[in-house]
């Protein structure tokens, strides 16, 4: 193969370096380093964080963070912008909350239901979705994922408005009761912290090579002889599985799934939050995540809607702030001292 | 009388619904293929720009006592310039990058737009008579046909037709349809595109503001009108392809139609049989039905 096909050295290196050591292969040694020490420092906020803040908060801050990392790995890694997204977060949220609640699993089964299920119906919207591009892409997911909410909205098992309601948290594993609430935080973070090396590891695939040539040069991709198709479905799914786990991890936080968790306005909101901190950055969608609940927090006191504000967040970061907090800071004086470079 | 074990009043109301949904189809999809042609951005607040309509008509009867008839060409006028300003000052900036950017923008704006409306009148609907002249309802020999409702089919043809006049058989047409192709050619030629482009967003603003001044009276003027009919025409879209501005509104009917249909059959399918019909199209002919780009 590798005679008929031409990959230059730079990749060719580059597979090599995934595959061998744990390093990013668009970053020098130095930025690794710095990288690591920054993980290091998020880890341990991340452990000591419930003692400062409201855990139920916290909580919901990593759901939506792994949702938006998930989400980012299908636009920002294989530039396919999903409008779609709602469907897995919440059908997720429903399959796991059905499934502890009516099935008595326990609560890490029942996640894996709600991937599961999230990642089923992934592969049926995906299928649909790839065939055509861009910004027919993003509208058929959308017209889709509208078509499920009025399916949740019918079904029985859902319960329509009044949604699946007093789902019990379970305990871990049959022993850790996670109805102690640092013992559901900790678990949480672990969950989050597996979605999230997931991700990593699956970006840093060769698989995932592959999905960037085809974000970078679909045409070019296709003449190497892959076939893009597969390649973006298999993305599709793997985003919808993981965003899945992020939805049902909520329903077990809240102990409910409704109707707001599969509606349409949630495909926005994780756009925004993927937007704002840093498209096709690992990490730039935990900090959107963070800003997007923290302002709803803060504005759901007042009678001030959030929509409001939302929008506008929106329009500013299309205008003037496109690469998001964390592109921003890859890219400024300090960033690149650092050895962090942007690729977008 | 029956067809299929349906009475016929029964048969023929639903289709009527069906021809009136399908005519607010029709003209947004029509508007979002009219920008789409030219911009190269899907117009996310075009559902926005159709529920400012309705809501600046109700607010101008409310405040000024300016009737249905003005307002249906003040309307467009008012948020057709509120379109040019958004495209001058923002939607501009946009062009020369991903078409998904100018996607997210209007989704924003939609958002604001949504969202201010709600803030300052609340979610709940509130009802726009439709003009004395044009109240009460004729009996057609088989039926009865309100007046309004008749009247919204018949314009909204008028409309669409109008449009399709002014961009295939116009000079000015001819220049869109040309800048459409190569706008950088047009340009040379002595073409101000960029004027072209800002008049093109602002004619797409006012005809989805026309279609939300015809709907006031049929539905009820609420902030939520628009995101509710927006996803929909989306399908549309997808179904029809963006590639022709026939395609636009001739799909836009026969979804219209075949939603109505689908009440009297089977009503609980009604709400996604859109839906379904594009997943079909995109298995069978992935240009959707009138496209011309795979």
């Amino acid at each position: 193969m590798s005679e008929v096909i031409p990959v230059n050295d730079k990749q060719m290196s580059a597979e090599r370096d995934t595959a061998t050591t744990p390093v990013r292969p668009e970053r020098s040694a130095a930025a690794s380093r710095t990288y690591a020490i920054f993980l290091a420092i998020g880890l341990v906020i991340l452990i000591v964080a419930p003692m400062f803040l409201y855990p139920i908060f916290l909580m919901k801050l990593l759901c939506f963070a792994l949702f938006a990392c998930a989400f980012n790995l299908l636009l920002g890694y294989t530039g396919l912008l999903s409008f779609g997204h709602a469907a897995f977060f919440g059908g997720a949220a429903y399959f796991t909350a059905h499934a502890v609640k009516e099935w008595g699993f326990p609560p890490e089964l029942g996640l894996l239901v709600g991937a599961a299920g999230a990642a089923l119906l992934g592969l049926i919207m995906g299928f649909f979705a790839i065939r055509r591009q861009g910004i027919y892409f993003a509208m058929i997911t959308l017209a889709l994922s509208q078509m499920f909410f009025f399916f949740c909205l019918q079904a029985r098992f859902t319960h329509g408005e009044d949604g699946i309601q007093s789902v019990p948290r379970g305990h871990l594993f049959g022993v850790i009761d996670l109805n102690d609430t640092s013992s559901m935080y900790y678990f949480v973070l672990a969950v989050f912290l597996i979605g999230l090396v997931i991700i990593w590891r699956f970006i840093n695939s060769p698989f995932g090579m592959i999905l960037k040539s085809i974000r970078e040069n679909e045409q070019r991709a296709i003449s190497l002889g892959y076939s893009v198709a597969r390649y973006k479905l298999g993305a599709f799914v793997m985003s919808a599985a993981l965003a899945g786990l992020a939805g049902g991890l909520k329903a077990l936080v809240f102990q409910f799934a409704t109707l707001t968790d599969v509606a349409w306005q949630m495909s926005g909101e994780v756009i925004l939050m993927s937007l704002l901190g840093g498209i096709g950055t690992l990490i730039g969608p935990i900090f959107g995540a963070g800003l997007v609940v923290a302002l709803q927090n803060y504005l759901a006191t007042s009678e001030f809607p959030v929509t409001i504000i939302t929008g506008i967040v929106f329009m500013v970061c299309v205008l003037v702030f496109r690469r998001g907090i964390v592109g921003e800071f890859y890219a400024s004086k300090i960033g690149r001292k650092l050895g962090f470079e942007h690729r977008r | 009388m029956t067809i299929f074990g349906i009475p016929l009043q029964a048969f023929l109301g639903q289709l009527l619904i069906g021809l009136i949904n399908g005519s607010f189809y029709a003209l947004l999809s029509l508007g979002l293929a009219v920008i789409f042609g030219l911009l190269r951005v899907i117009n996310f607040a075009h559902g926005a720009q159709y529920m400012l309509g309705a809501f600046v008509a109700l607010l101008l009867l409310q405040n000024f006592g300016i009737n249905y008839w003005f307002a249906l060409i003040l309307v467009p006028l008012i948020v057709g310039i509120f379109g040019v300003i958004i495209e001058r000052l923002m939607l501009s900036r946009l062009y020369s990058l991903d078409p998904l950017y100018g996607l997210l923008f209007t989704f924003g704006l939609a958002l604001t737009i949504e969202g201010t409306f709600r803030y300052l009148y609340g979610a709940s609907g509130q009802p726009y008579a439709p003009p004395p002249q044009l109240t009460g309802a004729t009996n057609l020999g088989f039926m009865f046909l309100p007046i309004y409702r008749g009247w919204v089919v018949v314009l909204s043809l008028v409309a669409c037709i109008g449009t399709w006049l002014l961009i295939e058989k116009t000079k000015l047409g001819a220049y869109l349809r040309a800048a459409t192709e190569n706008a950088t050619l047009v340009q040379a030629f002595g073409v101000n595109v960029p004027v072209l482009l800002t008049l093109t967003y602002g004619l797409g603003a006012a005809l989805a503001a026309f279609a939300g001044v015809l709907a006031a009276p049929v539905y009820q003027v609420s902030p939520l009108m628009g995101s509710n009919i927006i996803i929909v025409v989306f399908a549309v879209v997808v179904v029809g392809g963006m590639g022709s501005i026939m395609g636009a509104i001739v799909t836009g009917y026969m979804l219209g139609i075949a939603e109505g249909l689908t009440k009297v059959f089977y009503p609980e399918a009604s709400n996604i049989v859109i839906f379904v019909i594009m997943a079909i199209v995109l298995l069978v002919r992935p240009a959707g039905l009138f496209g011309k780009d795979a």
